[in-house]
C-alpha cells in the first residue's frame, strides 16, 4: 500500500525552457490535490515526472516506504489527455487489454464498463466513440484494477454533466478508501481538494 | 510472464488487424520476387543462379514493411505511457513487440520463401536451408527493425528514417545467409555462413531490446 507521495524541490525544464523550480508537494492517503496554472505552466510535465516518464532537472519524488519502480508499476494509474486507445480495435478489446495489463481481470473490466455506462458501446470500434465516451473508456481502468494513486490530466474536460457527477462520486469513494488523486485541472474537481498552482 | 503474454496477444491482434498482417507482407514479397527477375533478364539459367539470393533479399525488404508502426502508433496515442507503467519492463515490452512482428510477418514470409525460390528455378536441395535462414534471419530482421523503429520515434518521415537506420544492419545476415545458400547450391561447405548468421541473430535478439527500451525512454522524456 502506498501511503504518501512527497515531491521535494522539483525543477522541470523542457528543451531550453525552465517550466518551474522549487516545487514542493506532500500528498497523503485520502487526499486530492488540484494542479492549476496557465497553459504550458508544466502541469502535465509534473504528472509525467511523478509517473517516472520524464526526468526532472532537479529534486526528488519519494513514494513513502516503496521503491519508485515498484510504486509506479503497481500503485499508480495515469490517465493523460492521450488515452492510449487504438482506434481500429473495439472498446471491449481495448478496455480488456488495459485492465489485464494493469493487473485486473475480465470480470473487473466488465464491472468497470457498467460503472462508466459503457456497456452499450463495448462492441463498437474506438474510432466511433465520441471524445467523452473515449475518456470514460480510458478512465474505466481506474476502477477495473484498483490502485492507490491516480494521476489525472484534465479528466473532466470532455465529460457531460451527468458523467461528471458520476465520476465525482467515484473520486470521493476512492479518497474515502485511502486513495490519492493528483489532477491537472482548469475547472475545480467535484471533490474537496487542495489547490497547488504550478509555475506561479 | 503473464503480462508478457497479454501484451504479445495484443500485439499480434494489432499486427493481424486492419491494414497489416501476413497477407500484405506476402503480397509485397510476391511483388518483389516477381519484379527482380524481370530486371535481371530472361535467361533461365542466369535466373536460377541468383534465385536463392533474390528470395533471401526479398525477405529482408519485406521485413521493413510495417516497422514504422511498431512503436510509433503507441507513442502517438499515449499507449506507450501505459506500457511503460505496466508490470513488465520496457525491455520485455520491446521483446514482445518484435516477437509479434516476427510471428505476424517474418515467419509466414520464411515459410513462403521456398515457393518463390523454386519458381525462380533454385535447386530443391536448398529449400530446408532457405527456411532455416528465413526463420532465424527474419528474427534478426524483426529485432533490428524494432531498434530502428524505436530510434526513429517522434521524428517526421519516420518510415524513411527507419529504413535508412535498419538497412545497414541487415547487411551481415543478408551476406551470411545468401553465402550459405549459394555455397549449398554450388556444393561447397555452407555451415560457416549459417553459423555466422545464427550468431548475428542471437546478438540482435539479445542486445537490441536494451537499446529499444533506452530509445523509448528517451522519446517519452
Amino acid at each position: 500500500m502506498l501511503r504518501a507521495v512527497l515531491i521535494k524541490d522539483l525543477a522541470i525544464s523542457r528543451g531550453e525552457r525552465r517550466l518551474f523550480t522549487g516545487l514542493n508537494l506532500h500528498l497523503d492517503a485520502g487526499e486530492a490535490v488540484e494542479l492549476t496554472g496557465r497553459n504550458g505552466a508544466g502541469k502535465t510535465s509534473l504528472l509525467r515526472a511523478v509517473a517516472g516518464l520524464l526526468r526532472p532537472e532537479a529534486g526528488e519524488i519519494v513514494f513513502a516506504d516503496l521503491d519508485p519502480e515498484a510504486a509506479r508499476a503497481e500503485h499508480l494509474h495515469m490517465v493523460g489527455h492521450q488515452d492510449g486507445l487504438k482506434s481500429t480495435r473495439t472498446a471491449w478489446e481495448e478496455l480488456r487489454f488495459q485492465t489485464l495489463w494493469c493487473g485486473g481481470s475480465p470480470t473487473t473490466a466488465r464491472q468497470a464498463a457498467e460503472r462508466f455506462d459503457l456497456v452499450r458501446l463495448l462492441d463498437l470500434e474506438v474510432r466511433r466513440l465520441s471524445a467523452g465516451q473515449r475518456r470514460r473508456l480510458a478512465l474505466a481502468r481506474l476502477v477495473a484494477s484498483p490502485r492507490t494513486l491516480w494521476l489525472l490530466d484534465e479528466p473532466m474536460a470532455p465529460l457531460d454533466a451527468g458523467h461528471r457527477l458520476a465520476f465525482g462520486a467515484l473520486m470521493a469513494e476512492h479518497l474515502v478508501g485511502g486513495g490519492m488523486i493528483l489532477a491537472a485541472v482548469h475547472d475545480p474537481l467535484p471533490v474537496a481538494a487542495r489547490v497547488v498552482e504550478v509555475g506561479a | 510472464m503473464t503480462a508478457f503474454l497479454i501484451l504479445l496477444r495484443r500485439e499480434l491482434a494489432l499486427a493481424w488487424g486492419k491494414g497489416g498482417g501476413p497477407l500484405l507482407a506476402l503480397a509485397f514479397y510476391a511483388g518483389v520476387v516477381t519484379l527482380l527477375p524481370m530486371a535481371a533478364g530472361r535467361a533461365p539459367e542466369k535466373l536460377a543462379a541468383v534465385a536463392p539470393g533474390i528470395a533471401w533479399l526479398a525477405l529482408a525488404l519485406s521485413a521493413l514493411l510495417s516497422l514504422e508502426r511498431l512503436f510509433e502508433r503507441d507513442f502517438e496515442d499515449g499507449a506507450l505511457d501505459l506500457l511503460s507503467l505496466g508490470p513488465a519492463s520496457l525491455e520485455a515490452v520491446a521483446v514482445a513487440k518484435c516477437l509479434a512482428q516476427w510471428l505476424a510477418s517474418g515467419a509466414p514470409l520464411a515459410l513462403a520463401a521456398p515457393i518463390a525460390a523454386l519458381a525462380l528455378g533454385a535447386p530443391a536441395k536448398i529449400i530446408p536451408l532457405l527456411m532455416i535462414c528465413g526463420l532465424f534471419g527474419g528474427l534478426a530482421f524483426a529485432f533490428l527493425g524494432g531498434l530502428g523503429a524505436s530510434l526513429a520515434l517522434g521524428s517526421r518521415r519516420g518510415g524513411l528514417l527507419v529504413a535508412v537506420i535498419v538497412l545497414p544492419l541487415y547487411v551481415p545476415p543478408v551476406i551470411f545467409g545468401a553465402g550459405a545458400l549459394d555455397a549449398l547450391a554450388g556444393g561447397l561447405p555452407w555451415t560457416g555462413g549459417l553459423f555466422l548468421m545464427l550468431a548475428y541473430c542471437l546478438a540482435a535478439v539479445g542486445l537490441s531490446p536494451l537499446a529499444m527500451a533506452a530509445a523509448c525512454r528517451n522519446a517519452l522524456d
